[in-house]
This record gives C-alpha cells, structure tokens and sequence, in this order.
C-alpha cells in the first residue's frame, strides 16, 4: 500500500543522505522525495511516499524514528490529511487550434500558463497526484515537450501539528 | 592561552581534554598528516594511554574488544583518507553487533574539504550505512559538544558506533573549553521505560506454558543483565539457549542450559526451539542464521519479544508480545511480576518437556571421533583449552569453522568473555580483538582462537602485542583449508574445492619468532595438552601455538540454509534425528 511519511528533521548536511541511503541500502522504494527548510530554520519537512507491505513499511517507519536526525515521523495515511503535487509541463503550441485547445484544457483544470513562446505553452498545475495524471492523459503525447513533477508533499486535517507532537 | 581571564584551548587540547572527562583510558590508534596536532596534543598529556597499532582496521578491533570484554566505550584515532578506510571494516563489525564505539578520523582542512586534496576521502558518506551516527565538526566552538554527544549516543539505547570526522584545522584553532554538561539531542531519545501492562501479560503468557523456551542474545551481555536473567530463567525452570552473540549470558554449566542454537547449534537447544510452546525472546534479533527457514521457525509457540530497538520488533518474525525496554530492567519487572502472581509454571508438564529435552540431550550431538589419536582433532584442543583454563579465559576468535568450535567446546559460565565477530563475521577480528581485551585486562589469561586464514589478515598486530607486552595466547587450528569454505564446497558444490586451499603458508613459529614471540608447532595429537600447558603458564610473553588439524574435520551439527530446526544434520555419517 502506498503511504505518505512526513519526517521532521535536522536541518544539517547529511541528512538527506541518511534518509535516501537507509532506502537503497534496505531496499525500500521511494516513489517521490521532497525536501525544504520550515519556519524553524533549524529543521527541514521531507515529505516521502512509498508503498509496501504493511510489515515492510512499518519497518521502514522505525528504521527512519531510528536515524539520529530525524526528529519527529508521522504516517499521514493513518488520518485525514491533504495531498498536493506541482506540475510543470512545456507542450507545443505551435497553431492557433492547438494553442487555444490547450489553454481550454488547463482552464479545466484549473491550471495557469505561465510561461508562452511563439510554439510552447508552460504550464503550472497543482493537485493531487491523480488529477495531474489525468491532466498528464488527456494532452497528446506528442506534444508534451517536457515535464517536471515536484512530488507529493501533504499535511494533516485538522489542528494537530508534527512540529507540537514533536515539542 | 589566556585572553581575559578565559582559557582558550586549541581544538587538539579540547579534544584531549573531553576525552579525560570522558573517563577514557586508552586510545587506540596510528597517527597521520591530518591528525597531528591531536598527536601533539596527546604527547603532552600523561592520563590517557595511546595503543599504536600496526593498521587502522586493527584500531577498530582493539578497541572493540577492549569495549565487549569491559562494557566501557571503545576509543579510536585515525587519520584521514586511507585511515578512515581501513577503519570501516572494523567499524561495521563494530556496528553489527552493537558495541560501542567512538571513532575520531582525521580530515583534510576545511577549505580544502571537496577538492580532492592529498589522502581526503568523504568519510562520512563511507561510514554514514554502518555507523548508529556520526558528525563532522566544522568549528571548533562545537568539538567539545559534538565529543561529549558522540559518547551519547554510542553507549545508550542500543549500542553501536559513532564516527567524528575532524578537518585538521578545526585541531589548531583556539577556543574557550568547557565540559558541555547536557549530551542530550531532541532528535535521539533511546527508551527508558516500558509498558508495564506488556509485562503482566508476559507474566501471564509465561506462566501458561506448558513447554518453555528462553532464547537470550547479544543484548543481555550488552545490557549486563546475565545475573537477571540467570534467576528469571531458574524460577522459570525453562531450558535457556543463547546465540553465537549471547553465549555466556547464561553459565554453560547450568544443567537448565540447552547450548546455542542455530546452524550449528545443538541438537538439542534446535528442537526445543521447534517444539516449545511460549518462546521467550530477549535481547535476540532472530537473525538468519539463528531462524533457518523463517516458515519453519518455532511452529507451535506464542513468542513474547524484549529488545531495546523498536526496529528488531516484528522485523523478521512476527510476535505476539513485543516489550521495547532495557534487558536488565525488564527481566527484573517480569521476575517481580511472576513472583507476584503467587503462581507457578504448570510441574508436571515441565516435567514431561525436560524428558522430552533429556531424549535430544541423548543424541550427543557434539559427539566427534574422539578416539582417533592419529590426527588432532580441533575440537580436542578446544575440549583441552577449556580443561585446562577452567573455563575461565578470555576467548577471543576469528571466523569460520574455529569459531563455531570454540563456541561449542569452550563453555562460556560469564558474559563478556566470548569476543567474535558474529554479525559481519570478519576475519581478521581475533587477534586485533585480543590485544584491546589483553589491555583492558592485564592479568588476565587472554585466548585468539583462530585459523590459518583469518590470523593472516591482521596478523601485522603480532608487533603490537610485543610493543606493549601482551601475552595472549593464540591458539591456531591450521588444517591449511579455509575450512568453513571448504566444508561448504564439500556440502554444496560436490567437493570442488575452489580457491579454499592455502598455498604456501608462512612458518608461524618463526614468524611468531621474528616478531619476538614464542611459537610452537604441535601435529600429534598426544602433545596436545602439553603444549597448551606449556603456553599457558608462560604468563609473561606472547605464544603463538600452531596446532596442525585434521583436515577434513567439519563443524557438525548442521542446519542448512533455508531448512527448519528439526531439519538437523548430526553428522556426515548420522544423518536425522
């Protein structure tokens, strides 16, 4: 199953790097892996989704509560939580049609051109991951030109807070 | 030194400094371009002793055997590049048996620090998988802070190494010094308290069984806690087993003691671990080599599971009762927890269970071919060893077929006296591990059981025991195979002996000799026990005693990789239970 684990984490170098080795060195998959400074500048939010058996993400759980750096864990799959994901996407656009097909489907889902050319649209969008999956399916592939995910970073419903249960 | 009133300490002499308010008594290490002014540092000083050793890795195994046999924190001071290299074997060794450790490696200065600069290597990337944690100090306002966090975190909670890489000149800039009063981090809170409900109800589960079964590992000796769990295991009145780490924890020559188990566990201790129906583990990993096939693994019991590392809960084998606390302090709460209940472990059918475990005691199952004199038998010279020491050395080893003899023939009846590299299984681990043991304990009678092989790898350590005049005492069983390899090759690839024959072996008394040692080479089986005698009361040098062995002697009883505990090999020639 797949899960999203919100880490709190010394702000330090290395960290990251014990975060990813303890993945490839357990052989645990990461489907995406993001990382940022908080409010705390003391500390960094990596947000990380991966997807095992419920036995194999419980160890990769306590394996990560095990990492010196790692301050504060929690599974946003146990509770309500909010899930975004950014995309960029650069298509051609090279004809009035295809330009304003383009921009119609970006309106839909509600995304924005941020950046235009003679014969390419960028364009931004946030979402869940399987609305930008949608989004990514419904543009023909062969005028996507490139595309960049920012991976998932989520947060939990509600007032409970990582950095309270941390303190 | 002074400005203001203020003592200002170079980095160098603040490291010196933790270090005696530490409480370290010896460091064991090689110096080198980036380690100098510690170096210095160290010459001027006269509390803390500095064991040269003759190679890095042999740093690492020194002071892990210093750490084992005394439960105190072994210190290493490396420099950097191919010294913080050629420590990481011992620091993964280190690592996967939990000892603990604080590894100081050198590093180039800080501005040079990612350019390649003579002898740099990234030691905190090459350590960071094998390592509890470790840090670099980039200012020499964090050094004593980073130090006094560094022993932290190494010697509490689960135990296990901690490497401090220090760029050469965070060691000459000059600070205030002050022993920083709180190690503590937000991030590493290591359990000091457990359930108390999960306690009862081990109690109650315990109390339940009618077949028994304790299963102790490395963490009981960790967690001194062999005199606990000695008494919980006799009110129990449950056979006890220990693993290759746990060996001593509980006194061999208690009768309600069934062996080690495993591979090349008893027979006996195996079966009970098959047929048993409440399986208490404590301080056990249910490691591969302990578990066999993982589907076959104790069938019928209810397994209550203490251990101080959450992760080794549930990791392997899935339990019903898991206890996350200190060994020590658990079994005292679970011994007091029983003795309240007024109520007492079923007689009758604990009866029935030590008939059952009589029956597989009957089989024998270390049984060798004792009556042919024409070759020394390896395990008769173990049989001897700890006939003639009463049981009561210091037995460090190396790995392979030696090891498991030694820890089947030699009866461990105290923790802390069975040295060896379980986990990684290093070879090379014994005789650097002797030396940290012989220095930690310098009356004592010190033991390296080991092989041709493996005494090869750090045998440079040899100089080191005659620099500080250790007598240990190296018991080399030389069958010039490698023979775990060899009785694999046997077993499994029909006999093709694959690079497993050692060629052109050195003379090891004149080689023990050239190193100012006495060596002696015995190859009949009837002086065996007087050369063993002969070294053992040479309490003043090192005597390297070169036993010539059968050379086709394998280390029986057997399990498989992958087959189940009842699924045993007693011998070549008696095959099943």
């Amino acid at each position: 199953m797949r899960h999203i684990i919100s880490i709190l984490l010394e702000n330090e170098a290395g960290a990251l790097s014990r975060v990813a080795g303890l993945f490839s060195a357990r052989g645990y998959n990461i489907e995406s892996l993001t990382v940022a400074p908080t409010e705390d500048p003391t500390l960094s939010r990596m947000t990380l989704v991966t997807s095992g058996s419920e036995g194999v993400v419980d160890q990769i759980r306590k394996q990560l509560n095990k990492l010196v750096d790692v301050v504060k864990l929690v599974d946003l799959t146990e509770g309500q939580r909010i899930e975004r994901e950014m995309l960029l996407m650069k298509v051609r656009a090279d004809n009035g049609g295809e330009r304003d097909e383009i921009k119609r489907l970006s309106d839909i889902f509600r995304g924005r051109i941020i950046d235009v050319t003679e014969s390419a649209y960028t364009i931004e969008l946030t979402g869940d991951g399987s609305k930008l999956d949608a989004f990514i399916a419904v543009i023909h592939p062969r005028r996507i030109l490139e595309v960049v995910r920012s991976g998932v970073i989520g947060i939990a419903r509600g007032d409970e807070t990582a950095r309270r249960l941390s303190a | 030194m002074k400005r203001g009133g203020v003592v200002e300490l170079t980095g160098a002499e603040i490291f010196a400094q933790c270090l005696k308010d530490e409480g370290v008594e010896y460091l064991f290490g090689y110096p080198g371009g980036a380690v100098l002014h510690i170096y210095d540092a160290l010459y001027r000083q006269d509390q803390i002793r500095h064991i040269l050793v003759r190679h890095e890795q042999g740093a690492t195994h020194a002071a892990d055997g210093y750490a084992r046999s005394t439960g105190k924190p072994g210190v290493v001071l490396v420099t950097s590049g191919p010294g913080a290299t050629n420590a990481v074997t011992g620091i993964a060794t280190a690592y996967m048996d939990s000892v603990p450790l604080v590894v100081f490696t050198g590093q180039v200065m800080t501005h040079l620090i990612g350019d390649d600069a003579f002898q740099e290597v990234d030691a905190i990337g090459i350590t960071r998988p094998c390592v509890k944690h470790n840090f670099m100090v980039k200012d020499v306002r964090d050094l004593a802070v980073t130090i006094r966090r560094a022993f932290h975190v190494a010697t509490t909670g689960r135990p296990g190494p901690v490497v401090v890489d220090i760029p050469k000149d965070v060691t000459a800039q000059k600070t205030e010094y002050v022993f920083p009063a709180d190690p503590t981090l937000r991030s590493y809170r290591p359990v000091t308290q457990w359930d108390p409900q999960g306690v009862r109800r081990a109690a109650e589960i315990l109390l339940e069984a009618r077949r028994p079964m304790v299963y102790s590992g490395g963490g009981v000796v960790l967690g001194n806690a062999a005199a606990e769990l000695t008494e919980l295991v006799g009110w129990l009145g449950a056979p006890c087993t220990n693993t290759l780490m746990g060996l001593g924890a509980f006194p061999a020559s208690n009768p309600l003691f069934v062996g080690m188990l495993g591979m090349h566990g008893t027979y006996e201790a195996n079966m009970a671990m098959h047929e048993c129906d409440v399986l208490l583990a404590i301080g056990a990993r249910f490691d591969d080599r302990v578990t066999g096939d993982l589907d076959k693994f104790c069938p019928h019991a209810r397994i209550i599971h203490v251990d101080i590392d959450p992760a080794s809960i549930q990791k392997n084998v899935a339990v019903e009762l898991a206890i996350i606390g200190d060994a020590r302090g658990v079994m005292q709460d679970l011994l007091s927890a029983l003795k309240a209940s007024h109520r007492r472990l079923d007689k009758e059918a604990l009866g029935h269970w030590w008939k059952q475990i009589g029956a597989w005691r009957a089989r024998d199952c270390l049984r060798y071919d004792r009556d042919n004199v024409d070759v020394i038998k390896p395990q008769y010279v173990l049989e001897t060893l700890h006939r003639l020491t009463r049981g009561d050395a210091f037995i460090t080893s190396d790995v392979g077929q030696h090891q498991m003899w030694a820890a089947q023939f030699y009866h461990f009846d105290k923790p802390r006296r069975w040295i060896n590299s379980g986990g990684l299984g290093t070879m090379g681990f014994g005789l650097p591990a002797a030396v940290g043991v012989q220095i930690a304990h310098p009356g004592e009678l010190v033991c390296c059981v080991t092989g041709e092989a493996s005494i090869q790898m750090c045998i440079q350590e040899l100089s080191t025991c005659k620099q500080y005049d250790l007598p240990i005492k190296i018991v080399n069983l030389n069958n010039r195979y490698m023979g775990m390899v060899r009785q694999w090759q046997e077993l499994f690839y029909q006999s093709r002996y694959s690079h497993s024959y050692m060629e052109a072996l050195p003379d090891f008394v004149k080689l023990a000799e050239s190193y100012g040692h006495t060596g002696l080479r015995i190859d009949k089986h009837g002086d065996v026990e007087a050369a063993l005698k002969e070294a053992l009361g040479r309490r003043d040098r090192l005597v390297f005693l070169d036993f010539i062995t059968d050379q086709t002697e394998n280390v029986y009883p057997m399990i498989a990789a992958g087959a189940g505990h009842h699924e045993m090999h007693l011998s070549s020639d008696r095959e099943l239970a």
